[in-house]
């Protein structure tokens, strides 16, 4: 008799960091430090939970993920959380699908979750989404024992002017609380109360159930990033004020997008309804956004279903009114009079930091091939020869830092750049690389901002223009600072109000060759990594490649079949004073508000006094006032393309709103040039993109030409950004959100307010003044700052100034 | 027999003015401390061991291994914080010790900060015991005054403050990261174990947690050794115990009793039940413990002699009910005060207390059904184990325990319904 032989017994071994377990029956490896409810989870089995997140410390407070657990052959006496237990070697679990225990005693937390929950599921917002329906279905009885009083309270009520909270649908999961105190470090939100009659509030609804808007400290409430407590909420109890009521989950389709105000490039889900998107959600993206968006990602979306949307094309008539017509008529009338122009003295390109890559290759080519001009420029706002220099030499084509290495980073020093305002997520990568690994952010900067505090991040403050100097001093002053940037993996972030200092960019490379550190640039808009990259600018064509250089520029003719002028073109502001005073014709200008460009003044008497004048715009702003045509673009939803993130990552999307007959910019662009007589190729993005991506890799780049810091004039400094939710055009139709801006407050030192006196303040240049209540934080002496866009401060517009600028100030007088 | 009463912790109360500092050293006050710092914290925290002391605050966990725990190094400062938030239903020992020799705590504390490296110790005293409260803070600041707080205390080199804080009157914060919390100036919650309070407790450094009784035995441990301590209770629960007993009894008080007595030796000391009523019900330890009926009266009150018999010895909070009181009525008492104390951080207790609260207040006022009984005991079974910490476990024992040995009481309730029933239906 043959008899087969034993198998032998293979043990799998055990990587280091891990320990072998069973989860009912399987044996499963896991890393050192894993929760159960993880483990189980990459076996296939859902541990129902609410308190839980991957994103949040544990809590266990839910008790609804109880396990029973065997620890060396003994079996622990009572379930235990899988939320909050971590693996080890030998241990012995099973879940609800193996043990009567563990199921009964979710069963039995599942009822009594649900004994004071309304069964309110047909009217609540959450109702077909929600985790508790779904897991009181998976894991619940089918009826309740409970026949005695459920727990009230009066509803809804406002805990911001964008986010609602219906106290009896809370399961006090503290997700809320605990997302708003440990990811965006706003803790406006707690619990109140004890034992059935705990609840979420603010400090103000402890006893008043009207309005909350300030918290504990006194602070209003305005956290950028409330929204995100709306989506992680397992019940209904958080809703958003824009949303509640609108629309059912099942009625709604989702679609995955790419958020287009900053330049992080968050992952969506836009979610719409016959044509009109309902809401948007945070897209799960690791690399990026990981869960959350900021509430300006989540909620400014309105202005692409304003009432004013320019849907038909309009040319102006011999009377000098905007008239509707038809596309043929419009680029008929656009193409001859840019033709007519551009054979005159030229015509030059604004093309605005909201492109799309597509879009802004389109623009890029339009200009060189249509206009055969270099007279191009995507930088609607203060900018500089330095800026176009740093840009060209050491930021295009680059794939350097990204958010997981910022996580990771021992040191971050944030230049010019004011993260919770100007890019919400990358503050939020800041903060948590602060809190989890006690990374050091250092803020240069000129006063203790929410995002030093919150970044538990050090101030570096000096006068605006001096920034420079700071940093060239570093070894001296902050020597520490010095040698913690040339640890592996320190980074500096420089934001756009850099190109407003001059000398701040050859400080920063400076300071980056020196240490090792390595440089990001963060922009504020998410077009603007995009437009650099597609070559829409005056020194840049497509990929990096110099216009100067005849080899890159050869390159390009050879793919467009052009001759391209082999001098640089104008920039932005040159752009403006050659329309100004006539040495350009006309202008070719996408979503660009004349207010954000460096001399607002200046610009509506440029556009005033251009021969003519083509606007690719979604609304009526300041350029189309004068606009000779005006062409109607496709707001995000309506189109595909991509972003390039600050990253350098490409952030491709598809269209949401399908056949609204809305256009994207290239193809406008591509019909335009056909009216021209020249081939874009950019007819649609896809077509966009491929014919970007047919042209060679260019690796050569320029040296960085370092400039010297300005000599600093005497007189009070203006220190202003934009905070993230004020005027802006992206804003617009959406109350709930503008509710949570922060207020427009003038900031001076201690010593200064008393000087002045009175609770305003009044900020002048020899364009206008600004009138503001009149707050103190540790400026500086000799430094006023400013909100730059939000309520009545309008800084560019209003002083024609900007950051480092000479003002003067004075008492501002009862307001 | 000998005398049952071993008065070690109380054997100063009786004495005129004996919360003074001056009573207190005419009493061996503050000698055991000379011996303490004359000593090595390793020493101190082996005699404490060798005792076989046990938390008295309901737990009963070795006090010299809790100590051990502590780090041998001070990178981080260590704390010691007292336990007094005294608020078990029935439980009145540790005010009445604070009021009473407030100098034993202090030196229990000494004693105890010495062998955990310690120099700071916070007294977190119940908010309501403000006459405590400020007797403690009188002792404290005779103490600076007599050198045996401050810097450089007797000359040894070794430095303790002591801070008295006052709570706010939540049951939640006896629990001992709750307590913390509170401490810390945060809402009264337990917290995640681990870390426990000995890796991160308060402001997240090495920290111990002891109750009142347990410390102010210190001193006399320190004095005595662990051999005269171990002369009194028995083998594994050794030591004196201050029994609270309170309800239908002759002389209700603080009676002070080898661990071990039993309620019937209790009993003969605060003169029998009152009124000679027969006695129907009694907690061991506060009304977290399952109650006992009168076949218990010759249970060892110690930690295991209660835990054999199905209840706990908490915090030896004997309270004896006689016949004339409802069982149904009392348990619903008790499921009130637990409804109340919830924190709310955790479902099953949250909700179960208040669910649990409803079916009784529901029963006793007579609308009860038999089937209200089955869930009872089921959810109390979907709270016993399932909640954060051990106020859960507390809440039901009353409801468990009372419907073990009074079913037929809670039925009798419900049996009017019953007949309606029965009545609806003919």
């Amino acid at each position: 008799m043959t008899m087969a032989p034993e198998e032998p017994k293979t043990e799998t071994p055990v990587p280091e960091g891990h320990v072998k377990l069973t989860i009912d029956g399987e044996e499963v490896i896991a890393p050192k430090g894993e929760l159960l409810i993880r483990t189980a989870e990459r076996l296939g089995t859902v541990i129902p939970r609410f308190c839980d997140h991957p994103l949040l410390d544990p809590a266990g407070a839910c008790r609804q993920c109880l396990v029973e657990v065997e620890m060396g052959g003994r079996p622990m006496p009572k379930p235990q959380a899988s939320c909050t237990m971590t693996v080890a070697d030998g241990m012995v679990v099973k879940t609800q699908l193996t043990s009567a225990v563990a199921d009964k005693a979710q069963q039995g937390v599942m009822e009594l979750l649900l004994i004071n929950h309304p069964l309110d599921c047909p009217i609540c917002d959450k109702g077909g989404e929600c985790p508790l329906q779904n897991q009181a279905m998976a894991h619940g009885r089918a009826e309740s024992r409970f026949v005695d009083k459920k727990r009230t309270f009066p509803k809804p009520l406002p805990i911001s002017t964008q986010v609602l909270l219906d106290r009896e649908r809370c399961v006090l999961c503290q997700r809320c609380t605990r997302f708003s105190a440990q990811v965006a470090g706003d803790p406006f939100i707690d619990l109140l109360e004890r034992g059935a009659h705990q609840q979420i509030g603010t400090a103000e609804t402890a006893d008043v159930l009207d309005m909350a808007s300030k918290t504990t400290s006194g602070q209003p409430f305005q956290s950028y990033f409330s929204g995100n407590t709306i989506q992680i909420c397992p019940v209904g109890a958080l809703t958003s004020a824009q949303y509640r009521f609108r629309s059912r989950p099942f009625d709604l389709v989702s679609s995955p997008s790419v958020c287009e105000h900053c330049s992080s490039g968050c992952a969506e889900r836009t979610d719409f309804r016959r044509g009109q998107v309902m809401r948007k959600l945070a897209g799960n993206d690791p690399e990026v956004n990981e869960e959350w968006l900021c509430d300006k990602g989540r909620f400014a979306f309105r202005y692409a279903q304003a009432e004013d949307r320019i849907r038909r094309p309009l040319v102006r008539d011999a009377s000098g009114k905007l008239q509707e017509t038809s596309w043929t008529e419009a680029m008929r009338v656009a193409a001859e009079g840019l033709a007519a122009a551009r054979d005159a003295q030229g015509v030059g390109v604004l093309a605005g930091g909201r492109l799309t890559l597509e879009d802004a290759y389109a623009y890029a080519k339009f200009a060189r091939v249509a206009l055969r001009t270099n007279d191009i420029d995507f930088r609607a706002r203060a900018h500089s020869d330095e800026e176009l220099s740093f840009l060209t030499s050491q930021v295009v084509g680059t794939e350097g830092v990204t958010f997981g290495a910022l996580e990771k980073a021992p040191t971050v020093l944030c230049v010019a750049f004011e993260p919770e305002d100007e890019a919400p997520i990358v503050f939020l990568r800041l903060r948590k690389a602060a809190r989890k690994r006690h990374a050091k952010i250092v803020h240069l900067g000129q006063w203790t901002t929410s995002s030093v505090r919150k970044t538990f991040g050090e101030l570096l403050a000096c006068a605006p223009g001096a920034e420079p100097a700071a940093l060239a001093g570093l070894a001296s002053h902050a020597p520490d600072l010095d040698a913690a940037l040339a640890q592996d993996g320190a980074v500096i972030l420089v934001g756009e109000r850099a190109a407003e200092v001059p000398g701040l960019f050859s400080a920063v490379h400076e300071l980056s060759a020196r240490t090792g550190a390595q440089v990001a640039w963060i922009p504020r808009r998410a077009g603007e990594r995009g437009a650099l990259e597609a070559g829409a600018l005056p020194t840049l064509l497509p990929g990096g490649r110099p216009v100067t250089d005849a080899a890159a520029r050869a390159e390009v003719e050879t793919a467009w079949g052009v001759s391209i002028p082999e001098s640089p073109g104008r920039d932005t502001s040159a752009i403006v004073a050659a329309l100004a005073d006539g040495s350009l014709s006309g202008a070719v200008i996408g979503g660009v508000d004349p207010d954000d460009l460096p001399d607002p003044e200046l610009a509506h008497r440029a556009l005033e006094r251009a021969e003519f004048v083509v606007s690719l715009e979604m609304r009526p702003s300041g350029v189309t006032k004068w606009a000779d045509v005006v062409l109607p673009v496709a707001p995000d939803v309506e189109k595909a393309g991509s972003y390039f993130n600050w990253e350098g990552r490409r952030r491709p999307f598809d269209i949401t709103l399908e056949n609204t007959g809305a256009l994207p910019d290239c193809r406008v662009l591509d019909t335009l040039a056909v009216e021209m007589d020249a081939d874009l190729f950019t007819q649609t993005p896809a077509a966009a993109f491929g014919d970007l991506s047919r042209l060679p890799a260019f690796a050569a780049r320029p040296a960085f030409a370092a400039v010297a810091a300005d000599g600093t004039e005497p007189g009070v400094r203006l220190a202003t950004w934009r905070q993230l939710i004020d005027n802006g055009s992206l804003q617009a139709g959406e109350p709930h959100l503008a509710g949570t801006a922060r207020p427009a407050v003038a900031r001076v030192s201690a010593k200064a307010a008393a000087e002045l006196g009175g609770d305003t303040v009044t900020v002048s240049t020899d364009r206008g003044a600004i009138t503001l209540p009149v707050e103190v934080a540790d400026l500086p002496e000799g430094v006023v700052w400013l909100p730059a866009n939000s309520g009545d401060s309008r800084v560019r517009a209003e002083l024609g100034a900007g950051h480092g600028a000479v003002v003067s100030i004075e008492a501002g007088g009862a307001r | 027999m000998t005398d049952p009463l071993t008065p070690v912790l109380t054997k100063r109360w009786l004495s005129p003015n004996s919360w003074r500092l001056a009573t207190y050293e005419a009493l061996e006050g503050y000698t055991a401390i000379r011996k303490a710092l004359a000593g090595t914290p390793e020493q101190l925290v082996q005699v404490v061991k060798d005792a076989g002391l046990r938390g008295r605050g309901g737990a009963g966990f070795p006090a010299g291994v809790k100590w051990s725990f502590m780090p041998p190094n001070e990178d981080k400062p260590h704390y010691l914080v007292i336990n007094a938030d005294e608020g078990e239903p029935g439980t009145c020992k540790d005010i009445p010790l604070m009021m009473a020799d407030p100098h034993s705590l202090i030196e229990g504390c000494i004693i105890a900060s010495y062998a955990m490296r310690s120099h700071r110790c916070f007294i977190y005293v119940r908010g309501e015991a403000l006459h405590c409260i400020r007797r403690l803070n009188a002792a404290v600041r005779e103490a600076y005054g007599a050198g045996y707080l401050g810097e450089n205390i007797l000359g040894s080199g070794f430095d303790l403050d002591i801070t008295v804080h006052a709570g706010a009157g939540a049951y939640i914060c006896g629990e001992e990261t709750a307590l913390l919390d509170s401490l810390e100036g945060r809402r009264g919650q337990p917290r995640l174990k681990p870390p426990f309070p000995a890796a991160a407790g308060l402001y997240a450094a090495p920290t111990t947690v002891n109750n009142v009784e347990t410390i102010a035995s210190a001193p006399f441990i320190v004095n005595a050794g662990s051999d005269w301590f171990r002369k009194m209770g028995r083998e594994k629960s050794p030591g004196p115990k201050i029994y609270s007993i309170s309800g239908h009894v002759e002389q209700p008080g603080q009676y002070e009793a080898p661990l071990g007595t039993t309620l019937r030796q209790l009993l003969e000391l605060c003169g029998g039940m009152k009124d000679k009523v027969p006695l129907k019900f009694w907690t061991p330890g506060g009304s977290s413990t399952p109650m006992f009926t009168a076949e218990h009266l010759d249970i060892p009150l110690d930690f295991e002699g209660a835990a054999e018999a199905g209840s706990m010895l908490g915090t030896t909070a004997v309270q004896v009910f006689n016949e004339t009181v409802s069982v149904p009525w009392a348990v619903m008492k008790w499921t009130q005060f637990y409804e109340h104390e919830s924190c709310g951080k955790c479902t099953p207790c949250r909700e179960g207390t208040y669910w649990l609260a409803q079916i009784l207040e529901r029963m006793v006022d007579g609308h009860g059904t038999a089937e209200d009984i089955d869930t009872l005991l089921d959810v109390c079974d979907n709270v016993l184990g399932r909640s954060f910490c051990a106020l859960g476990d507390g809440a039901v024992s009353p409801i468990q325990s009372g419907i073990k040995y009074f079913r037929d009481e809670f039925l009798a309730l419900c049996e009017s319904n019953k007949r309606e029933l029965v009545g609806a239906q003919a």
